[in-house]
């Protein structure tokens, strides 16, 4: 080999921005096919919004999402995350404690179940049945639809009209009524949605909080039903809406995943920023990175959220007005903080019994809708919720590597929490003068919480935008809004994985099926790759 | 059995009547029953103090289609305008009122007076292209019929017809809060806050309601085709619009009794056959049809007892609880609206200052209170018809939002405090209003409940949102204008395509009841 050859920098097959978990197991997928793949990462650390960091004694916090659920078991299975690592710990349903002292707790026995709801209505007991089997058979509809591309409606290629015909007829063999709750649950409010199950303002506030995670929209908002149906899509060893912790904390998804990538030949360098997409001829061709140095690869797959793709590393130049445009229209809000602590011993909550196995679920304190919406209404008004909805949650009691010995890990996910405040930028009076907010509402409802607080890490959505790199701190990079969907996510006529510019991809959680650490998007942008490249499906 | 009534509507509503008026020109034998003692339901004119006339829930006719108007001759039935064309005006506390359509040389700037043409231009094309929906009757699922397979399609066509560019920016926009839509497009928060105010106006929404972008283009895919009067104030009111439809079907031949309260729909084999009046009698007939609201007809006129229970619990979660309240002032002498020529008193004024401004007057009604700060549409009638109020005196006719149905503090406890809010409000526009006021009226949601016999006061028969439209509304299952029972039908606001007074879900009613009988 000629020496000039060596001193030449390699080119990539691929060079994937973003080392969070759609990228990684994007680039897993990819250099599975034969392809040389380099993920080139921000930040020091890989994993993007699924970490785990030691930023207080020998406590372990899952700092940005601390539980798992959607991880699609195929690419578990496919990528051999449990060979490489990846444990996954589940644990029970939680419960809502409410202000009069007494609790809601749900539980995976059915007999207890009904018993702890009949205490609050026994109407809702007989009502949650057929809750939970409606709520099964629209899981069952939806979740073949993740991993597949979503059809272009206005096109008239093979390819999405059979897809198209493929979606019509799965709903059309839901049968009459089948059909008529789909349509109606796709679109409604979870208020309503829930009002047409229960009675119990405990059970419906206790139900409705998944549908606000992550969302810049209150329980009253159309189209909330399905952020509710989007967190119930995960599925534990076959226990359809189980969740879990990753042991280790989140980091241990991204550690498993960077370490089946490796074992496939993929590189990943971190610490190198992505500036620039570099363009020729109209066509992506590599990356320059912020100390200067570019990365040439034949295809370019971003991880990031559009706006930060679109807006920050390609020329408006490079892209038609419309996209550009629509793009600048995409909706990417904060809406959610968090706050990570680190506490001396277990708190006791007086509202939860002795023993009861709720206390290692996610804990609540929100016990009405009304309460939800004040909540969003604060948000609004661009303010931090002064009665935030919380989920709370104590993994160290079930994954001891959590915590040094008896002492415990809180993560607390708060909402909502807006990106931009009214009173101006956030700063850090204001920072801490939100976690306190946050802690004195939990203190209400722990006598001794308080005091047992070792360290607090508390996050705002201006935090997890410039630590992350998530546009306003959005969970999902994009709001699961209806205008933001299935062929119109991220933009209508880009919804599969290809972007305007030839050569340069999307594989973050901006594309369907959206947000979570769910896998999907990094999976089905992967096979459009593979396809377009004509290096058959994923395996 | 030749003197048999072959076709009995519940209701002489603007929709009772225009499906009375259908089936009796189609040669039926019709007999509209009206609980009231005058024809017109919601779309009615009357005294609300000596002298001072009013059109006491709808106040303005926008959404009648030139087709209805033309097939029934309304014109040539005593249908005349007062005021035709009305611009919007979007009031201003410091007199800097919008007006439109926006025009160059006003407040607003030239960039949102050209991208407001642009933006209306698009819109009314996606409202154009969506039209053809609400004239026919929505198909169902699942069926197997091949009309509705027809008709799925014919929606699909409708949409892709626009072309690739339009069809993605519709299917973007359709399912958005008119919030982010309002931002995208325009600057001035006065610009913002008219274009929202049409979504909501009616609806129990915000403007960061998802699903408002929809009421949007359904405000104006309703008014695509209507007459060529556009906004307008028919002469004596909106009961004017009711006595000609009343009248054109009286001359088809259909026979209008007022006075007459239908307690239930008779029912024999399992089969509607004719209605019991509250004194005890059966009148008999071949398909009734009922103009009243899906919750009064199914569990009042009805009876649950005909029904499954997965129905039941459908119409049960049917929400049509109203939030628009109306209020009525007799006036000493005419409103003077900061910066606003007389002549602007004959066209539709608007306070809805911004969008945050709307999105705050509906937080309060999330909570059972009423918007201490609400938006109001105002219309002077007066200043376009002076008979309807005394020589030199005015009325003031205005809806105002939001006034939940049902108050948490019960409105019985709290109607004079609001209707005081709802003056000063205006008064802040129009300053001396007060003083000129000598008489006022105020219908919550409640009170139109009871005046009209709407359950829940909500002038479309319930809320305009996804789950509720087209082929869902009211509910699976009757969506086609047909009941679970057979030869019951439903003909009101409650039915595709909602409410309005614009008469087409009683024309859509009585062509699928003929279809049936044929």
């Amino acid at each position: 080999m000629p020496a000039v050859a060596i001193a030449r920098p390699k080119r990539y097959d691929a060079v994937v921005l973003g080392a969070g978990h759609n990228g990684l197991i994007a680039a897993c997928y990819m250099a599975r096919a034969g392809l040389s793949v380099l993920i080139v990462e921000r930040n020091s650390y890989i994993g993007g919004a699924a970490v785990s960091r030691q930023l207080y004694d020998d406590f372990t916090y899952s700092n940005c999402s601390y539980v798992c659920s959607l991880l699609r078991p195929e690419i578990m299975r496919t990528l051999e995350l449990p060979r490489h690592g990846l444990q996954i710990i589940p644990y029970e349903g939680g419960c809502t404690m409410m202000r009069n002292g007494d609790h809601l707790a749900l539980y995976d026995n059915h007999d207890a179940l009904r018993r702890e709801i009949s205490r609050h209505s026994p109407r809702d007991a007989e009502a949650y049945d057929r809750f939970a089997r409606d709520m099964l058979r629209q899981c069952r509809f939806i979740k073949p639809l993740l991993m597949r591309t979503p059809p272009d409606p206005t096109s008239f290629k093979p390819r999405d009209i059979m897809e198209l015909l493929y979606l019509g007829q799965r709903f059309h063999r839901m049968g009459e009524t089948r059909m008529y709750d789909t349509l109606r649950f796709w679109t409604m409010s979870c208020a309503d949605f829930l009002d047409e199950y229960f009675e119990s303002d405990i059970v419906k506030a206790h139900l409705a909080g998944s549908s606000i995670i992550g969302t810049a929209l209150g329980p009253r908002s159309p189209g909330t039903a399905y952020v509710l149906l989007h967190h119930y899509m995960g599925d534990i060893d076959d226990a359809v809406g189980a969740w879990g912790f990753a042991r280790g904390g989140m980091g241990a998804v991204t550690r498993a995943l960077a370490s089946s990538l490796r074992a496939s030949g993929g590189e990943i360098r971190t610490d190198a920023g992505a500036e620039r997409v570099i363009t020729s001829g109209g066509r992506a061709t590599g990356v320059a990175l912020a100390d200067g140095t570019e990365v040439r690869a034949g295809i370019v797959v971003s991880g990031l959220d559009v706006k930060r793709t679109f807006l920050g590393l390609v020329d408006k130049h490079d892209l038609p007005g419309e996209f550009h445009r629509q793009v600048e229209n995409f909706k990417i809000r904060g809406s959610s903080g968090k706050l990570n602590i680190a506490l001396d011993a277990l708190p006791s909550f007086p509202a939860i019994p002795e023993g009861a196995p709720c206390i290692r679920g996610d804990l609540h304190i929100t016990d009405t809708i009304e309460m939800m919406e004040r909540a969003y209404d604060d948000w609004k008004a661009r303010k931090w919720s002064q009665a935030p909805y919380v989920d709370m949650l104590i993994p160290s009691q079930i994954d001891p590597t959590m915590a040094p010995d008896g002492k415990h890990y809180m993560s607390v996910f708060v909402q909502y929490c807006p990106y931009e405040l009214a009173s101006g930028p956030w700063n850090d009076t204001k920072r801490q003068a939100f976690g306190e907010t946050v802690i004195e509402a939990i203190a209400r409802h722990s006598p001794d919480f308080r005091k047992l607080i070792l360290h607090a890490e508390i996050r705002t959505p201006w935090d997890i935008e410039n630590e992350v790199g998530l546009t306003e701190g959005n969970i999902f990079q994009g709001e699961l809004t209806m205008d933001q969907l299935l062929f119109n996510r991220p933009v209508p006529g880009y919804a599969q994985y290809k972007s305007p510019v030839p050569g340069l991809y999307m594989c973050g959680s901006s594309t369907h099926p959206g947000g979570g650490v769910m896998g999907a998007p990094g999976a089905n942008a992967a096979r459009e790759i593979l396809r377009d490249l004509r290096l058959g499906g994923l395996r | 059995m030749s003197d048999r009534y072959q076709a009995i509507v519940i209701g002489a509503g603007h929709n009772g009547l225009s499906c009375a008026a259908y089936l009796a020109r189609a040669g039926k034998r019709v007999l509209v029953l009206e609980a009231a003692s005058r024809v017109g339901g919601a779309a009615v004119t009357r005294e609300f103090a000596p002298g001072f006339s009013i059109s006491a829930c709808a106040h303005l006719l926008h959404q009648m289609p030139r087709t209805i108007v033309n097939e029934l001759g309304l014109a040539s039935h005593g249908l005349k305008f007062a005021a035709e064309r009305m611009a919007t005006i979007l009031l201003s506390e410091n007199g800097d009122n919008v007006r439109l359509p926006a025009q160059a040389g006003g407040v607003l700037s030239a960039s949102d007076v050209a991208s407001y043409s642009a933006f209306m231009v698009r819109m009314r094309r996606f409202a154009a292209h969506l039209r053809p929906m609400l004239d026919a009757t929505p198909p169902r699922l699942g069926s197997g019929a091949w009309e509705d397979s027809a008709a799925l399609l014919r929606l699909a066509w409708c949409i892709r017809s626009l072309g690739r560019t339009d069809m993605r920016e519709l299917l973007r926009i359709f399912g958005m809060n008119v919030y982010d839509l309002a931002a995208e497009h325009f600057e001035a928060p006065a610009l913002r806050a008219a274009i929202a105010f049409d979504a909501l106006l009616g609806t129990n929404a915000g403007p960061r309601t998802p699903g408002t972008v929809l009421t949007l283009l359904y405000r104006l895919a309703t008014e695509h085709g209507a007459a060529p009067a556009g906004m307008s104030q028919p002469v004596g009111g909106l009961g004017a619009v009711s006595d000609a439809l009343a009248t054109v079907a009286r001359a088809a031949g259909a026979e209008i009794r007022t006075g007459v309260r239908v307690a239930r729909v008779h029912i024999r084999n399992d089969r509607a056959a004719g209605v019991l009046l509250e004194d005890g009698t059966i009148i008999e007939g071949g398909h009734i049809i009922s103009n009243a609201d899906p919750r009064t007809s199914f569990f009042g006129l009805l009876g649950t007892e005909y029904l499954d229970t997965g129905f039941v619990r459908r119409v049960d979660h049917f929400r049509q609880s109203g939030q628009a309240a109306k209020v009525h002032l007799a006036l000493s002498s005419p409103p003077m609206f900061r910066n606003l020529h007389p002549d602007g008193l004959r066209e539709r004024l608007l306070i809805a200052p911004s969008l945050d401004y709307l999105e705050n007057a509906y937080n309060a009604s999330k909570y059972g209170e009423y918007s201490d700060a609400p938006a109001i549409e105002i219309v002077v009638p007066s200043a376009s018809d002076s008979a309807l109020a005394p020589p030199g005196l005015h009325v003031v006719s205005a809806i105002v939002q939001y006034a939940p149905y049902a108050h948490k503090a019960g409105w019985h406890t709290v109607r004079g405090a609001f209707l005081e809010r709802v003056i000063d409000t205006i008064e802040a526009y129009a300053p001396g209003l007060r003083q000129s006021i000598l008489h006022s009226e105020l219908l919550t949601p409640a009170d139109i409940e009871t005046e009209f016999g709407i359950s829940g006061g909500q002038w479309h028969h319930g809320d305009l949102a996804f789950d509720q439209f087209f082929m869902v509304r009211p509910v699976p299952g009757a969506a086609q204008y047909e009941t679970p029972v057979a030869n019951f039908f439903l003909c009101g606001a409650g039915a595709h395509p909602g409410g309005g007074v614009m008469a087409v879900a009683g024309r859509n009613a009585a062509l699928q009841v003929l279809k049936k009988a044929a």
